[in-house]
């Protein structure tokens, strides 16, 4: 009985091993791959990526990814999250040195289906992110700021916000331009009400 | 404040049942009665705030140290069945009156997937409770199972309750049974929409 | 031959695992949220049946009574594993849609339930074409499940979109799912089962 067992346990275990062998190079290229996919989208193309750097500022860490040219840094793509309306809100964005928001894509959503997670398809939100100057407010309209929320979906599109303007005080900090990150978490309660 | 918001989210919310559909085979087979229902999420209470305290501790320690996270699927579910059997010989020995209750259910626990489920969701899904997302540790994860569960009962004695009432009344023949169970689920699941964005 | 067609066709009508036998509710009801993620976590069980019902009914008359469902397990688990592993590699994009459903396949009750009430008793030939038909009947009903919900909640068809803007959205959240399957489910009772 117990022989049975362990038998069983030994050659299943052994079979894993060799399909985890088998896969594991596949498995790293596919995520490498992934990785790469999302930052070459949010940052000018022809830069050499940077290893991930961690930032721990406060109780919050950031990862980020520096993108150079002959020494001279072309771009940050910052891994930004923040909570949703259904949970963690992740993002890949891209922050030229001056401040500028050159893209953002999402990496992971829980949103609504066909309210919230518009945020990662929705047209005129999408490509309002596209170079995103450092002069507008990273706000909603309504909060007084300059960014188009998502019809019915204002505390994803304030989250989504939230995200970006997080990133882009990473950026400023990296860049010397400000003494602390000014990030929040958001979702807190004066997000109430959207 | 923490525990607070994982405690509603986890039972409103984000409820295992009528949100995440996780344990959907037992709590429509067993929620014919209102003491089934009640012994069920007695049951499954017990196993998943106890088996999401061994899961943690088995992937934290075992596999993440030694890199064997491919094998958390197997590893996981032979920790759940082997503790549903050492639960059900303890129970049976320290106190009889409670393997009453809960010993016919123990059995169809270990293929619940809610308790898989749960412990899968702890060790692998960053949260974000009004603070930071990071990853549950060992106090809000007992925490996050356990609400969870109480979610389970929830969902599961309001549903027995509701389909006590059904019985005595004339669905049409097509519908009887099962459909007109689910079409009440979807009803009460438009319910618990409403706590939706509340954490 | 006719035995063996009909061994596969037993899986669509009379053994159907998600009309008849109600089996794996969970995946059913939570991955259907389109045709294509329907048809995809139907696959995927497809794969497990085919490969632990193969792999049990090989090993069946060597493993003692007692131990038998442990045994089972294992091997359920180990081609789970396989899966999670395979799909990691080559397919990240449909792994990382249907997420946790895809280890839970473990605890999918077609999957044990065809172990004890097939597989043991027969041979490996039979238990394969066991395998494929009621794990292409779980797929047919997941697709058509998928395939109501996204035409009534997004108004497309395997992503090809027929009316312009949304449909009703509660179709693709959690009380759709419950609702299509009902329906569904007295569809089948009344024109299906004999």
């Amino acid at each position: 009985m117990v022989l049975c067992l362990t038998a069983v346990c030994l050659l299943c275990g052994a079979l894993l091993g060799l399909v985890y062998a088998a896969t594991g190079d596949a498995i790293q290229a596919a995520s490498l791959k992934a990785l790469q996919a999302s930052i070459g989208q949010v940052l000018p193309e022809g830069g050499e990526i940077s290893e991930a750097v961690t930032l721990e500022e406060e109780d919050q860490t950031f990862e980020y990814y520096v993108s150079s040219k002959d020494g001279k840094t072309l771009g940050y793509a910052v891994k930004s999250v923040v909570s949703g309306f259904g949970g963690p809100l992740t993002l890949m964005v891209g922050v030229l040195p001056d401040g500028t928001v050159y893209n953002t894509s999402v990496l992971s959503h829980s949103e609504t289906p066909g309210l919230g997670a518009k945020c990662a398809t929705d047209p005129a939100f999408v490509a309002q992110w596209k170079g995103f100057p450092a002069s507008k407010a990273l706000k909603l309209k309504k909060d007084g700021g300059d960014v188009d929320a998502i019809t019915a979906s204002t505390i994803t599109s304030r989250a989504y916000t939230l995200a970006v303007a997080n990133a882009v005080a990473v950026v400023a900090f990296l860049e010397g331009k400000s003494g602390d990150v000014d990030a929040s978490t958001g979702a807190s309660s004066e997000n109430w009400g959207g | 404040m923490e525990y607070f918001l994982i405690i509603i989210s986890a039972i409103f919310v984000n409820n295992i049942l009528l949100a995440q559909f996780l344990g959907i085979c037992p709590f429509l087979g067993v929620s014919n009665r209102l003491s089934t229902a009640t012994g069920m999420s007695g049951a499954v209470c017990f196993v998943i705030t106890l088996a999401t305290v061994v899961t943690y501790l088995v992937n934290r320690y075992l596999l993440v140290p030694f890199g064997l996270e491919f094998l958390q699927t197997i590893a996981f579910i032979l920790v759940i069945a082997s503790l549903v059997q050492i639960v059900e010989i303890v129970l049976k020995k320290i106190s009889p009156s409670l393997y009453q209750a809960l010993g016919i259910f123990l059995p169809l626990i270990t293929t619940n997937c809610a308790v898989l489920g749960v412990a899968i969701t702890v060790v692998s899904k960053e949260f974000t409770f009004g603070g930071a997302a990071h990853m549950l540790n060992l106090g809000e994860a007992v925490v996050y199972a356990f609400a969870t569960s109480l979610g389970y009962g929830l969902a599961m004695v309001l549903f027995a309750g509701l389909r006590e009432h059904l019985a005595s009344n004339n669905v049409p023949k097509m519908f009887r049974g099962l459909p007109i169970a689910l079409i009440t689920v979807s009803i009460m699941a438009m319910a618990f929409l409403g706590f939706s964005g509340m954490v | 031959m006719g035995k063996k067609i009909s061994l596969i066709l037993d899986g669509f009508v009379r053994n159907n695992p998600t009309f008849v036998l109600v089996l794996g509710m969970c995946p059913t009801l939570a991955t259907t949220t389109s045709a294509v993620n329907g048809l995809a976590m139907g696959l995927a069980t497809l794969f497990v049946l085919v490969f632990s019902n193969m792999a049990i009914s090989a090993i069946a008359p060597m493993v003692p009574d007692k131990v038998h469902i442990p045994v089972y397990i294992v091997v359920i688990a180990t081609f789970v594993t396989v899966l999670q592993l395979l799909m990691q590699a080559f397919v990240p994009s449909v792994y990382a849609t249907l997420g946790l459903f895809i280890p839970l396949i473990v605890v999918n009750c077609i999957v044990l339930g065809r172990a004890e009430a097939f597989a043991n008793k027969n041979g490996v030939v039979a238990s394969a074409l066991d395998g494929i038909g009621v794990g292409l009947g779980f797929t047919v009903s997941l697709t058509v499940i998928g395939i109501v919900r996204e035409i009534l909640g997004s108004g497309s068809v395997f992503g090809w979109k027929f009316i312009a803007g949304d449909g009703i959205l509660a179709f693709v959240m959690a009380p759709g799912a419950f609702l299509v399957l009902g329906y569904l489910m007295a569809l089948f009772n009344k024109y299906l089962k004999k």
